[in-house]
């Protein structure tokens, strides 16, 4: 076989892998940009402009911008989402790690059941989970007034303002905990076991087995879920938004940047600016991943 | 060599009660709200309040059927509209999304074509824009060309779905040599026979969580159909159950439908929960490719 041929069957190859790998990905970009690219283009271009009564639309650059990180509503509601995420996550991860591990450790039918009710919640819709847990915190509905009386107490009232940080934290916790466990226990599988059996052998302990091997073998796993979680947190929405109607005084229209730019949208009837607010959302959360992502890079399967 | 390994059990043994308590403990954490809902849908409005077994417990009123029987007259019977919705926003809009990543999955993973990395890195970037921040850019491209309001604004973004694409991908680079592929067009298969009667068949698991995910991903929707829909006769089941929410919440004066907040709820929960039990060795599986580095 001559070089030249083999040249030339090459070149017709790629050819043909231009032809069909855009052929296989067009559907692909073709939503990617009209429901994607299109709509944070033209949130863009609108968040430009300021509409007043008097003067109509106008362009007014950045304006809209400046205007929003000098807003304390968004800035109070930018600094509660990334207060949720400082503890959501390490709350959900943590306990997701742990029970992953024990799940794994462990070859009994109490376990392998345990990982299928574990990741039940996860079937159920957030709105569904949030109406639920709703009523439960309720004084009049939920259980706790009668648990707690057992002991001859009041329960605390979780939809007060005091209550309401606990409150949303357990339904999140409560709501992805599995989800989480899942992907772990997954990648947890994966390890091949002869690894553990010399450690055992050298005399490590199973809880050193666990610290020192396994959560190290999957640390690609657990940037990835850490990465979710995170981005899943900074657009915190559904639930305290549907929580909101049983705690009207706890949870303020505007209390996350999401909840506010719909309320600039529909309450105020404010569409640019609730399109400045959405773009800044986004933007600050993709900032927020990469930056994680460079801080973790070797581990991130994600990344390069 | 026997006996190294039966030392080493007995050393893990003190953990097994731990352990166990843990799961015990965390198990009960979880399944409490369920239980709650099952023994909730099964009262009428007063039995909520002050039914005889407490909130934990059934009523001595079993109202499941008046409820589900109120459910069909209720507002006209809206609430099985709301939930054939649901079922119609998750399945297709699931169906054309999982269509869509196994073909740029494929693409991705198995033609080297100009520009491809880059394409892909902007595809992995997609998985870090927030998709609520896309909520009300969307609605304002929606109104602009007349189509918030129709069941078309909750259906097509939904059949973006860049995890499913990078999940495909991931997939098809580790489980589908190149081999089989090139057997088959050098038996005369066109690419789209190929694809269709080789890579597919060998697809199956994958193509499975992809689908299982991405219904899961419309059937959870809320923000979306919440800013885009006003008509209440083309709600999801999840927009319909909270206006109830909020009008029974509203106080004196509303109707207060707590009965079928419950019931609604819990009937519309079923067949999720049952596909994920019953399916569970594809999605393991397929959380699994993308929980792996590749």
């Amino acid at each position: 076989m001559s070089a030249k041929y083999v040249s030339a069957k090459r070149r017709r190859r790629l050819s043909k892998d231009n032809l069909w790998g855009w052929f296989f990905t067009l559907p692909f970009g073709i939503v990617f940009i009209v429901f994607l690219v299109v709509p944070l283009v033209y949130a863009f271009y609108v968040s430009l402009f300021t509409y007043t009564q008097v003067r109509g639309s106008v362009f007014t650059g950045l304006e809209n911008y400046r205007r929003a990180f000098s807003d304390p509503i968004f800035l109070k509601g930018m600094g509660r989402v990334v207060i949720y995420t400082l503890v959501m996550v390490p709350i959900q991860l943590g306990l997701a790690l742990i029970l992953a591990l024990v799940i794994d450790s462990m070859m009994t039918r109490l376990a392998s059941a345990s990982r299928l009710l574990f990741f039940l919640p996860y079937a159920i819709p957030v709105v569904i989970g949030a109406l639920m847990w709703g009523f439960i915190y309720s004084k009049n509905l939920g259980p706790f007034t009668s648990i707690f009386a057992l002991f001859g107490r009041q329960p605390p009232d979780f939809l007060s303002t005091n209550g309401i940080f606990g409150a949303l934290v357990n339904m999140v916790t409560w709501q992805w905990t599995g989800y989480y466990m899942v992907i772990l226990y997954s990648a947890l599988r994966a390890i091949p076991h002869d690894l553990y059996e010399s450690a055992r052998l050298d005399g490590a302990s199973e809880l050193q087995i666990a610290v020192r091997i396994k959560t190290p073998m999957i640390s690609s796993s657990l940037v990835m879920v850490t990465i979710f979680s995170l981005i899943g947190t900074l657009q915190f929405y559904t639930e305290p938004m549907v929580l909101r109607n049983n705690a009207n005084s706890a949870i303020p229209p505007e209390y996350t940047p999401n909840m506010y730019a719909q309320a600039l949208a529909f309450n105020y009837n404010q569409i640019n600016y609730s399109a400045t607010i959405s773009f800044a959302l986004g933007l600050l959360v993709v900032i927020f991943s990469v930056i994680f992502m460079r801080v973790t890079r070797k581990q991130s399967g994600l990344g390069d | 060599m026997l006996k190294e390994k039966d030392a080493a059990r007995r050393i893990a043994q003190p953990h097994r009660v731990g352990s166990n308590l843990l799961l015990i403990v965390c198990i009960i954490y979880f399944l409490m709200p369920v239980w709650w809902l099952v023994v909730a849908a099964t009262k009428s409005n007063s039995g909520l309040f002050m039914g005889t077994g407490g909130s934990l417990w059934f009523d001595k009123h079993f109202a499941l059927f008046d409820n589900i029987k109120e459910l069909s007259t209720y507002e006209g019977g809206i609430y099985w509209r709301w939930l054939l919705n649901s079922f119609l926003y998750a399945f297709v809009g699931g169906l054309g999304a999982t269509i869509i990543s196994v073909m740029a999955g494929y693409g991705f993973a198995k033609f080297r074509f100009a520009g491809r990395n880059a394409y892909f890195d902007i595809v992995l970037g997609a998985l870090m824009i927030p998709t609520t921040a896309l909520v009300i850019p969307t609605f304002i491209l929606m109104s602009q060309i007349g189509m918030n309001d129709t069941l078309w604004a909750v259906l097509l973004p939904s059949l973006l779905s860049p995890f499913g694409t990078y999940l495909m991908r991931v997939y098809c680079t580790g489980s589908l040599p190149d081999e089989m592929l090139e057997a088959a067009r050098v038996d005369g298969a066109g690419e789209i026979r190929t694809f269709i009667q080789v890579a597919l068949p060998i697809m199956t698991p994958a193509i499975t969580t992809v689908f299982l995910l991405s219904v899961v991903n419309c059937w959870n929707n809320y923000f979306l159909p919440q800013v885009v829909l006003a008509d209440t006769k083309l709600f999801p089941i999840t927009v319909g159950l909270t206006q109830w929410q909020a009008k029974s919440n509203a106080g004196s004066g509303s109707e207060q439908v707590w009965n079928l907040i419950t019931s609604g709820a819990f009937i519309s929960v079923i067949p999720l929960v049952l596909a994920f039990l019953f399916l569970q060795k594809y999605w393991v599986s397929g959380l699994t490719a993308g929980a792996v580095k590749e």
